[in-house]
């Protein structure tokens, strides 16, 4: 299997560098042509692994493909696990990538940089699965970081775009952020466990339970708490939850197909996908999943309550996009992992699917994204219509679609979690659901029904996609419908993922209720009207549909009610602004002041230019010696230089 | 057939007398002796691969000796020797300096032998830095090395040039004299100038820890360390194209090699006393440098400022050793903290290299170093926007790239000392990536900002070739940097072992 392993990381790869390199000579059809053929590799090869796993009884896959380096007894290697876990994800990542191959065909259709976009997005999958195929710690953070230099490059892939390149630099550097104490976390590893491999870490986790280390004096960590924290710092980077979560809505700068295929199905989820990697090790620490259940109650419910304010058709969906991910980071936090991979995987489908659809929508419209300038759109773009419609659909966690099973399954982990925080977490996401369905149900009722908003000139263009976007959106549809009712049963109640993700029995409350409630899909579906969420869903869809369809008036009435909030709101809490004064005008401040004051003035006023002052008094007077001639000053300092050798040897005899 | 060969002499005095025949026919012969530096600097280059594939990497001996008597009366020697720690600067050497040659090609303008045989004679003496093993040549080597940099400053460099060539030339020869002392005093207990019989040597603490400030002095200029740093952006401020590479890919390293070749085996009580003191001094780098970095205005200073900060992982992998040894007791966490230091050095001459060419592309036809002269480069230039993009991520220390392997090695090593030296360190993580990008937004993307910005033209061949060039050996240094591992380590693991042992009496 070896050779199927390395053909789907580097079929991308290979598309990659001649849709990058070759661009020019193999043109536009050339370029496209490549990546699709090497994503799509990878996609059928990744199916073909999954089945042998999956149903085959193959075997997991753990081995070294080459040395990366070597000291003593230290060895950091490139390596595969194909376990479960990690051929879901390839499964997931190489399909989503290669919709979204096909459907940037239409959408980048008239762009200048065609081949370059292609060459980005391809690369990208190559690192995503270098990320997920990992069997070691160095590996991973060389997916890890390779993920967000491509988000960086296609973020500000319209470079001359001020607002573009601004959002790539803060995207990376907020991650930077994260990684700094992803390499912590790292390092901490090492140092325990004296080893960067997956398995020779996990298998010697249960040892590390006591140990403690002290960082301020008085102040006992235990180990394993301090490396699943600065590991999870490094998830809130890349999953971008609060309090890193500001560089996700300024990444939409970026070209529609890379908001659907980065920031939405897979490279923001690959901080939800680490912490399940490392279900052994966080297993061990309470004090990590309570923060985890913490920090992913805030931006569930908080971040939904944003996108009810955006205009932008892409912010909206970027803000629900925060959401959701706090929705997986909870139910990390709740110990259930692999529910949280569950959600991962229909909400790359159905958020997929929902940015595809905006990006018909924005094509139809000539780039117009505020949803103000839309409405009754389903006129025009029916196909765009019913996929969105699914796709909101599966959002809000209306029964039968994907995001139902995956959403309700978060919800019953949490309230039966034990941790500290558990309760304050159930009350966000339960809020969430009303909110989720409130704001999706805002962005589908302007966008596709009501008044028709836009100028005249666009809305005599207006019509559906090419087959090229309306292709994408039927392949996405479908999973974001029915995979949640096939996955639910093996995955949430059965044995998927074996050993991949271990629970402790602790923390399987959750696990053992849902199972002595449920016998599978069609239980949890017939029972459904017996809980809240369905409520609160069918709730928000139809307040939306009061505030947007019914009575239009409404919201302007009750922002200017709420206007302190409402501003707060706007305003998205004033992260922004406080980042940007503090962090990005203090270290400005910061590196001025100690240059103007240290180098210049202390170090080189002070302590220099007395030396340098005596020098210009005696450069003076030995002006006259200056002839111009460079042999003279060579020759000067060969001499000086030997007379110099002279004296300390005649000292010394 | 190549056995038999002095290969050393060969890299030493084949780029010198090279740049002494460009010198003496060179002025009238201009086209031929721009091709006759680029034969000599190949050769050489391949030379020194023998260097790589002839080396005996299970070896903790010298390797390529070579012994005459020079000085009878002092027992000053003509001895040569490679290890592990001296190849790869060697390799640096010989690379960069071809790539020097090809970047000058059409740019210099006046004096174009001058400078190229400047370039080959200082590649020789810099090579001698590197294989020397009798302290007295070595110290030979490393004055004499000044005199084509000053040169090269002082005639080929910008308006500034004098005031900077004088604080180069003040801060590097101050510090090497107190370096001479400290030989010489070494050279009156032993009556020997070779550098393991220095080694051998006991000294009280007191007596190492007073040799120890000198060469301090000497190498903590060079590399060079805060606070003693300050003459380095003017330096490259002033400097040519070529001089800046040389100074920062090269010239930087003869402070990491005289700290591994000298403090740490010589002084070792010395330097376990110092340790602190020394981790200090390379956090305030890291940091210190990495937030003055963050408002050059100017693209030469702000990388000048970068190398700073980047050579302090070089200062902490070195120092860090005597606290892992202290606080774990193993020899073998240690080795993997100078191991990523040695890597840094190899890394940042290449980054740096890079950099600096990058700067002189635009330089040559923008005629400004300053960032607000510049803006969306990479709409007339993206071939060039691509390479610039590849160096800056290195120089952020992006995974996959060399300059990714010795920061991560001296962050990991540095935990195991104390968890708050590798997260100061780690802030390089995010300092390193906000200076470095927001300069490059600033220069390469936007839209075009001015006229002169409009008409560009992006990179020849020539270019290409010597960006391409370092590019390959980027990638290739953070893939697979493991055969550079390979030939370290028994070096390295033996110089551990050696600094372990106490030489107090």
């Amino acid at each position: 299997m070896k050779d199927v392993y390395l053909a789907i990381v580097l079929a991308p790869l290979a598309g990659a560098i001649i849709a990058g390199l070759g661009g020019r000579f193999i043109g536009r059809s050339g370029a496209h042509w490549v990546t699709i053929i090497g994503v799509g590799i990878s996609s059928v090869l990744s199916l073909f692994a999954w089945k042998h796993l999956m149903f085959d009884g193959g075997e997991v896959y753990n081995a070294e493909i080459y040395t990366w380096l070597k000291l003593g007894d230290l060895k950091f290697s490139v390596g595969f696990l194909v376990d479960q876990l990690s051929v879901t994800m390839m499964l997931v990542v190489s399909f989503v990538s290669w919709m979204i191959h096909i459907y940037t065909i239409g959408y980048m259709r008239d762009d200048p940089g065609y081949q370059r976009f292609f060459s980005y997005i391809s690369l990208f999958t190559f690192a995503m699965l270098m990320l997920v195929m990992s069997n070691n710690f160095v590996q991973l953070f060389f997916g890890w970081e390779a993920v967000g230099l491509v988000s960086y490059l296609l973020i500000g892939f319209w470079f001359k775009r001020e607002s573009a390149i601004f959002a790539s630099l803060k995207a990376f550097i907020v991650n930077r952020i994260g990684d700094f104490g992803f390499l912590i976390g790292i390092a901490a590893v090492l140092m325990y466990f004296n080893s960067l491999d997956y398995m020779q870490v996990f298998s010697q986790a249960g040892t590390l339970e006591n140990p403690t280390l002290s960082l301020i004096p008085g102040m006992e960590w235990s180990v394993l708490s301090f490396i699943c924290i600065c590991l999870f710092i490094g998830a809130m980077g890349k999953s971008a939850q609060v309090p890193l979560h500001v560089w996700l809505p300024d990444s939409m700068e970026g070209p529609t197909p890379i908001s659907a295929l980065i920031h939405a199905a897979t490279m923001v989820t690959a901080g939800i996908f680490m912490v399940a990697r490392m279900s052994p090790l966080y297993e061990l620490s309470e004090t990590a999943l309570s923060l985890i259940l913490l920090v992913g109650a805030v931006t569930a419910f908080f971040m939904g309550l944003l996108g009810l304010v955006q205009h932008d058709i892409k912010r909206i969906i970027a803000y629900s996009t925060l959401s959701q991910l706090g929705y997986m980071t909870v139910a990390l936090g709740a110990s259930a992992y692999s529910v949280a991979i569950f959600h991962l995987v229909t909400h790359a489908f159905f958020k997929a699917l929902l940015f595809l659809a905006a990006g018909s929508v924005i094509i139809a419209l000539h780039h117009e994204q505020d949803v103000r300038r839309m409405g009754g759109l389903y006129r025009y773009m029916p196909v765009t219509w019913f996929t969105a419609l699914i796709g909101s659909l599966a959002l809000v966690g209306f029964p039968l679609t994907s995001g139902f099973f995956s959403k309700d399954a978060i919800i019953e982990a949490v309230h039966y979690s034990q941790l500290p925080f558990a309760g304050l977490a159930y009350a966000a996401v339960l809020a969430g659901v009303f909110i989720t369905a409130l704001y999706t149900f805002r962005l589908f009722f302007l966008t596709f029904h009501g008044e028709e908003r836009m100028d005249r000139h666009t809305w005599e263009q207006l019509g559906e996609s090419p087959g090229v976007v309306t292709f994408p959106l039927f392949m996405l549809a479908i999973p974001s419908l029915v995979i949640g009712a096939y996955l639910v049963g093996p995955m949430v109640l059965g044995d998927y993922y074996k050993d991949a993700i271990s629970v402790s029995a602790g923390h399987a409350a959750w696990f053992n209720e849902m199972v002595s409630h449920y016998s599978g899909a069609f239980d949890i579906l017939v029972n459904s009207w017996k809980h809240a969420p369905v409520w609160l869903a069918l709730a928000g869809i139809f307040v939306a549909w009061l505030c947007y369809i019914r009575y239009p008036h409404w919201p302007g009435r009750i922002a200017d009610m709420s206007a302190v909030i409402y501003r707060l709101f706007v305003r998205k809490f004033y992260f922004d602004e406080v980042y940007q004064a503090v962090f990005a005008g203090g270290a400005r401040n910061a590196g001025n002041a100690l240059w103007q004051w240290g180098d210049v003035r202390a170090i080189d006023g002070f302590l220099v230019n007395g030396t340098a002052r005596a020098v210009r008094r005696f450069s003076a007077s030995i002006r006259t010696l200056q002839t111009g001639y460079l042999y003279h000053y060579a020759f000067a300092m060969i001499i000086g230089l030997l007379l110099l050798l002279a004296v300390f040897v005649h000292q010394l005899m | 057939m190549f056995q038999s060969l002095p290969l050393l002499s060969l890299l030493i005095w084949a780029p010198i007398l090279g740049g002494i025949f460009v010198l003496l026919v060179g002025s009238r012969q201009r086209e031929s002796s721009k091709l006759f530096a680029l034969v000599v600097s190949s050769l050489v280059f391949l030379l020194s691969t023998l260097l790589y594939f002839r080396f005996d990497t299970t070896s903790v001996l010298m390797q390529f000796v070579e012994y005459s008597v020079w000085i009878d009366t002092f027992n000053i020697n003509y001895h040569l020797g490679v290890d592990g720690i001296s190849v790869p600067l060697i390799l640096l050497t010989t690379f960069t300096t071809v790539l020097v040659v090809i970047a000058c090609w059409v740019v210099i303008e006046t004096r174009l032998s001058q400078y190229l045989a400047a370039f080959l004679i200082l590649e020789g003496l810099m090579i001698g830095v590197f294989v020397s093993l009798d302290a007295i040549l070595f110290y030979f080597f490393w004055e004499a090395m000044l005199i084509p940099m000053f040169l090269i400053i002082g005639v080929w460099g910008g308006p500034g040039r004098i005031y900077a060539t004088i604080k180069f030339f003040l801060y590097t020869f101050l510090g090497s004299v107190f370096m001479l002392v400290a030989l010489l005093y070494l050279y009156s207990k032993m009556g020997s100038f070779y550098i393991f019989d220095l080694y051998r040597l006991p000294l009280s603490l007191a007596e190492q820890k007073w040799i120890f400030i000198a060469f301090l002095l000497a190498f903590a200029v060079k590399i060079p360390m805060w606070p003693v740093h300050t003459w380095l952006p003017d330096a490259h401020v002033e400097a040519p194209t070529g001089g800046s590479v040389i100074l920062a890919a090269i010239l930087l390293k003869m402070g990491g090699y005289g700290f591994i070749r000298f403090s740490l085996p010589i002084t070792p009580d010395a330097g376990a006393a110092m340790a602190g003191f020394m981790i200090v001094l390379s956090l305030i780098a890291i940091v210190y440098i990495g937030f003055v970095a963050l408002v050059q205005q100017d693209m030469k200073k702000l990388i000048a400022y970068s190398s700073v900060s980047h050579m302090g992982f070089v200062t902490l992998g070195f120092f860090i050793v005597f606290s892992i040894m202290e606080q774990a007791g193993s020899n073998a966490d240690a080795v993997m903290g100078l191991a990523g230091a040695m890597m840094q050095m190899v890394s940042h001459g290449l980054i740096s290299a890079a950099l600096f060419l990058c700067v002189g592309v635009m330089y040559d036809r923008v005629h400004s170093r300053q960032i607000a002269d510049y803006g969306g480069v990479a709409n007339t230039m993206p071939v060039f926007a691509s390479f610039m993009m590849l160096f800056a991520m290195a120089n952020a220390g992006l995974p996959g790239t060399s300059g990714f392997v010795g920061e991560f090695l001296v962050i990991l090593s540095s935990f195991r000392a104390n968890a708050w030296i590798a997260v100061i360190a780690a802030t390089v993580l995010i300092l390193g990536a906000a200076y470095t990008l927001w300069m490059y937004k600033r220069v390469i993307f936007g839209d075009v900002a001015n006229e002169k910005v409009a008409g560009l033209q992006d990179v020849s061949p020539r270019e290409t070739s010597f960006l391409l060039l370092l590019a390959v050996a980027v990638l290739l240094l953070g893939l697979w940097p493991a055969p550079l591992f390979e030939l370290m380590e028994t070096t390295l693991n033996q110089l551990v072992e050696h600094i372990s042992q106490s030489k107090v009496t």
